[in-house]
């Protein structure tokens, strides 16, 4: 179970969590949806623990991630998988060393047995045959899938999506949310997934989350936030531009 | 007429809270840069060995240098023997040649030159790759993948670094003094036992380990200097081009400022 408590975080000025409050419990797919600059990438670092909080605490099954020392904390990473916004691939390296990376690297197995892995992982996300090319010579989609394959190798208990639909065409947005849905109902893994695309959230999700100003304003499933009386949150799911959300060095 | 009597008094002000405002930037900077130099020692004591990239980078840095370097040190090498012959000829002191030629390209030339040409070269590539993984989160990745970007992307560059400058600087010394026998020898005319017996006379092997020494601390500056433009380099493109300028600028500047003061420390 990950639970965030109060959690503040500003850079410099820019108070960018204020108080924000989130339990996501085991096996369950939560995202948390939020307009661009509003802090969810900030929160989902928070939870993996690249950023240090403030002050509030992040529990994962109970221990506060912010106060672990560096090794428990990439030990505690080992849990984790975490597919990028934009992949983030290492272009230095093969797609199928992409993928075995962790394993390799924590797993200390052979060349040929991790690269069998990296295989067997990225026909899982419907890549066959990409094992020996390079992340360069692939399109935005299928790196994606490349980076979801590596987020998995490892077998984590956590997987966390950094905008997983952001910069795709619709078809192959709706392939990654097929897949997202796929890894959580063969892998039981707890998700967290951060977005502004309403129909992706509403298809992965079983409990949406809404940040504003910091703070988590409403939760629910998606069909409470679909038939939510909350104004803001309105407001971002129906995508109107007039409402309480004052867009930002903009004036109406 | 106030106006014009206050002017000078506001530029000053002015002036002076700029060179304020970049000292402590820089103080900043340095002190960041230490924490960084802080944290690869400590990764570096620490096991597992990264042998396999600080192996990558010894030729990423080495081995792609070379040719530049053996190009500069023999040109530097012949340049130095052609000035001070017909320098020295004009009170007829030729034979001297060998000994300067040695003397400036172990003491100083050897090590100063190769540091700037690793600085422009492989600390520029440094800070480009680790500034590109940087903005496209690839840094982040890795931290996600339980794996320390000191350790796996850092400590590799220092010590290959730190390495690879003494024995480059080894390679241009020798080439070096080779370009100059040449010249003076084949182009100038003069006695070639005579210019080896100057070269070997006067050359003590302080000469050369003083320079190594330099070379070394060249190395791990360069590395280290390079690593914390291109890890921390934030904004895009603009960020990347920033960080590789900033690496070379200040990589070179700082070799050509501690080699004064190392000189001065060390050839007493």
């Amino acid at each position: 179970m990950i639970e965030i408590v109060d959690l503040y975080k500003a850079f410099g000025r820019n108070h960018v969590l204020r108080g924000a409050n989130l339990k996501i419990e085991k096996g369950e797919s939560m995202v948390v949806i939020g307009g661009s600059g509003s802090g969810k990438s900030v929160l989902i670092k928070h939870i993996i623990g690249t950023l240090k909080p403030d002050s509030g605490s992040i529990l994962i099954d109970g221990a506060d991630i912010a106060k672990l020392s560096e090794n428990e904390l990439y030990e505690t990473r080992k849990r984790f998988g975490m597919l990028f916004q934009m992949a983030a691939l290492f272009d230095s390296m093969k797609v199928w060393e992409n993928v075995a990376f962790a394993l390799m690297r924590h797993g200390k197995l052979k060349e040929k047995d991790a690269k069998e892995i990296a295989s067997e992982k990225l026909r899982m996300v419907g890549l066959i045959g990409v094992e020996d090319i390079m992340p360069s010579e692939l399109s935005g989609g299928m790196k994606k899938r490349v980076g979801l394959a590596r987020a998995i190798a490892h077998s984590p208990e956590i997987l966390l999506y950094d905008e997983p639909t952001t910069g795709l065409d619709p078809i192959m947005a709706d392939a990654i949310n097929d897949l997202i849905i796929e890894m959580k109902q063969k892998l039981s893994v707890t998700s967290v997934a951060i977005t502004h695309d309403m129909h992706s959230a509403y298809k992965i999700a079983d409990r949406i989350a809404m940040l504003y100003e910091g703070r988590i304003i409403a939760t629910g499933t998606p069909d409470e936030i679909k038939n939510t009386d909350n104004a803001t949150v309105r407001q971002f799911i129906t995508g109107s531009a007039v409402g309480p959300i004052k867009i930002e060095g903009v004036t109406a | 007429m106030a106006n014009i009597l206050l002017k000078p008094v506001e530029l000053l002000g002015r002036s002076l809270t700029i060179s304020w405002q970049t000292f402590v930037l820089f103080t900043e900077e340095l002190g960041r840069i230490m924490l960084l130099l802080c944290s690869t020692i400590k990764q570096l004591i620490l096991p597992p060995l990264e042998l396999k990239n600080t192996f990558k980078q010894v030729v990423e840095i080495g081995i792609k240098s070379l040719p530049v370097v053996l190009i500069t040190a023999v040109f530097t090498g012949m340049v130095l023997a052609l000035q001070s012959y017909t320098g020295f000829k004009r009170f007829n002191a030729e034979v001297m040649v060998g000994t300067v030629v040695a003397l400036s390209i172990t003491r100083e030339l050897g090590p100063v030159l190769t540091g700037l040409i690793v600085a422009g070269r492989a600390g520029a590539a440094m800070a480009a790759e680790l500034g590109t993984m940087r903005v496209t989160e690839q840094i982040d990745a890795l931290e996600t993948l339980a794996t320390n970007p000191v350790k796996y992307l850092i400590v590799p560059r220092f010590i290959a670094g730190t390495i690879i400058l003494p024995s480059l600087t080894v390679i241009a010394d020798i080439i070096g003094i080779i370009g100059g026998f040449f010249v003076t020898v084949t182009v100038l005319g003069a006695n070639s036992s005579v210019y080896w017996r100057r070269t070997w006379d006067y050359l003590e092997t302080s000469d050369i380990y003083n320079g190594l020494i330099k070379a070394c601390f060249f190395g791990a500056s360069i590395a280290i200097i390079s690593c914390y433009k291109g890890f921390y380099t934030s904004g895009g493109a603009e960020g990347v081009g920033k960080a590789t300028t900033g690496a070379v600028v200040l990589s070179s500047m700082t070799i050509l400022i501690s080699d004064y003061f190392l000189s001065a420390w060390l050839f007493k």
